[in-house]
């Protein structure tokens, strides 16, 4: 038997005699984890602690870093107006757009949830736009939000409706973001379907029994029970929403007058157009720190009006 | 004789009832088709339809010439072939090194397995932000800007952790009855790993393949820093430069090229909705 490190971890057959089948096990399992623990030091780990420190600098790539310590952070919470419109943009966005993203979805599950012909073509085409998202979605509605010529001001025409300047107006803009995001609600759709149909029948049996309405058993049965998946996509959604980027990129590059500056777009302006990726930095660190501490807020709550299912609950 | 009249009134009202969710349900398929579908219409315009008031749907006359233009006057085609080599390239790094990683994970005792999957399921939730500026800095300083190694070596070292869970989660499925035995018979740990568990592992791979190379498609802010020669663009970053604030925007051609970007994910999505869908739910994540 040879000895090239093959042999040893038992990549060629028999592990090395001089390991036991426990060590050679421990290494195998090493080796073969270290493609992710090889990236996560050096384009996770590394990069962090990196990106800590670049945010206490002043930097333009091509000079070197000055240290300042805090003062990025100083200067972007109580003298950057710009990031404060950007954070309230986003949250405004996220507070919309992530609850209606889940009523509509929800909606859309509990009508599918039931002996509905060609039930697999409205779920394909419910999902597509989720299959499509990203870029070219944004180009799509650019052209459909277009005041003159686009689509939905053409449609409200036949209304009688005033053309409205979707993308232009700074009161208006979010709200065409907004739209186009419960447009895409099919992925929620799909994922509460999957959830519905793994509701026990025997208790809506036994409500009906108790002469509960179909309201009622909505609120009182199907909601309760699928909590645990509302939770996750209410966790996915605040995560993905406060990272918006392409779809404000494409659609109005931030403005009108930033009223649709997404904070991903004020980070990329700093760090790809100014070349200020020590404030970038700082950024990227609020963006993390807020998104954590809304997913920590939305988990401390889920004890209060998430479902677990008997041993699984305080898990 | 009520009895048979309450029968019949409780039909009617259920019958009215499923009436109103068909209503529902396709006013709402027409909404989310309207959009693709007035694209579609709007690629196959001549520039003078396409600001015609009040608009029309289907174009008279056609011009399909607008594909023509996309694919020979700009470098459409070449942009959609460059995101063809890059998003084979990094879905087959991310099969291999993310069910390598999620085999020693799942089927392998070894010391600090169970915290480093902790920190594994942490990284999940990492902003990418976090990481993207450091990371633009080390490639830059491999020289690495322009090139498709920042967007597709990544790939090949599990960066999408993601995808070690969800192999993960399938590997736990399989009985460890089956190791042990192939173990018996002198195979490694490495050969139980390739010929037992991948191969029984195809539907789960099947779905992370379709997941991550959709999500490699429409990528857009990597691409975006990394790649700054036209020749060089993914498609994705391409349709991008159809936009121009200057001269106005060619609609058609912005339309035909998205239409064409499009053309992949839906067909792909087609024959593998079911596929899909399944792993959609079972995984309980978006696209």
């Amino acid at each position: 038997m040879s000895k090239t490190p093959h042999a040893i971890i038992g990549v060629g057959g028999q592990p090395s005699p001089r390991l036991t089948h426990r060590q050679a096990e421990s290494l195998t399992g090493f080796v073969m984890a270290s493609p992710w623990i090889l990236g996560f030091l050096f384009f996770v780990a590394f990069p962090m602690i990196a990106s800590l420190y670049l945010a206490m600098t002043r930097w333009d790539i091509f000079t070197s870093p000055k240290f300042l310590g805090m003062e990025n952070f100083e200067v972007l919470l109580t003298d950057d107006h710009v990031f404060w419109k950007s954070m309230r943009v986003t949250t405004l966005f996220a507070v919309f757009s992530v609850p209606l993203q889940i009523a509509v979805g929800l909606g859309l599950a509990q009508l599918l949830n039931q002996k509905i012909r060609l039930l697999g073509m409205f779920r394909s085409i419910y999902y597509l736009p989720s299959v499509l998202s990203g870029v070219s979605i944004a180009i799509m509605f650019r052209w459909i939000f277009g005041t003159q010529y686009g689509l939905l001001n053409g449609a409200l025409k036949l209304l009688g409706i005033e053309p409205v300047s979707w993308l232009g107006d700074p009161n208006i803009v979010l709200l065409s973001f907004i739209l186009m995001s419960i447009w895409g609600s099919g992925a929620n759709m799909l994922i509460y379907l999957g959830a519905l149909q793994s509701v026990p029948t025997e208790l809506y049996e036994a409500a009906e029994v108790d002469g509960a309405g179909s309201a009622r058993k909505f609120f009182k049965i199907t909601v309760p029970m699928i909590t645990p998946v509302i939770f996750f996509t209410l966790i996915n959604g605040i995560i993905q929403s406060l990272q918006e980027f392409q779809t404000p990129f494409i659609l109005t590059g931030g403005g009108p007058a930033d009223s649709s500056l997404f904070i991903v777009l004020y980070l990329y302006r700093n760090a790809f157009q100014w070349f200020r990726m020590g404030y970038a930095s700082a950024i990227a660190w609020i963006i993390f720190a807020y998104v954590l501490a809304l997913s920590l807020l939305v988990m401390k709550s889920s004890r209060a009006w998430v479902y677990y299912e008997g041993s699984l609950r305080g898990r | 004789m009520a009895v048979i009249a309450a029968a019949k009134n409780r039909k009617r009202s259920e019958r009215i009832q499923k009436l109103v969710v068909y209503a529902i349900l396709l006013t709402g398929a027409v909404i989310v088709l309207f959009p693709f579908l007035w694209t579609f219409s709007t690629s196959l315009k001549t520039p003078d339809q396409v600001y015609q008031i009040p608009p029309r749907l289907i174009p008279e006359p056609a011009a399909p010439e607008n594909y023509d233009r996309v694919l020979n006057e700009r470098p459409f085609g070449r942009w959609m072939l460059n995101s063809f080599f890059v998003v084979a390239l990094s879905t087959v790094g991310t099969l291999l090194s993310c069910s390598m990683t999620a085999f020693a994970f799942s089927r392998l005792r070894w010391p600090l397995r169970d915290k480093l999957f902790l920190v594994l399921l942490a990284t999940m939730m990492l902003p990418d932000q976090v990481t993207l500026i450091p990371t633009f800095i080390i490639f830059k300083q491999l020289g690495w800007v322009n090139t498709y190694l920042p967007i597709t070596f990544p790939a090949w070292f599990a960066r999408n952790a993601f995808y070690v869970f969800l192999l993960r989660q399938f590997f736990m499925t399989i009985p460890l009855d089956l190791d042990d035995a192939a173990r018996m018979d002198g195979a490694g740990h490495f050969q139980v790993y390739w010929r037992i568990i991948l191969p029984m592992s195809k539907p789960a791979l099947g779905v992370a393949a379709l997941m991550f190379a959709q999500f490699k498609w429409r990528e857009f802010l990597a691409p975006l820093i990394y790649l700054n020669r036209s020749e060089s663009y993914t498609a994705a970053i391409g349709l991008r430069t159809f936009m121009d604030e200057t001269h106005g925007t060619d609609w058609e051609l912005m339309m035909a090229a998205n239409i064409l970007f499009m053309i992949p994910v839906v067909t792909v999505f087609f024959f593998t909705q079911r596929y899909m869908i399944q792993g959609v739910v079972i995984t309980g994540v978006k696209g």
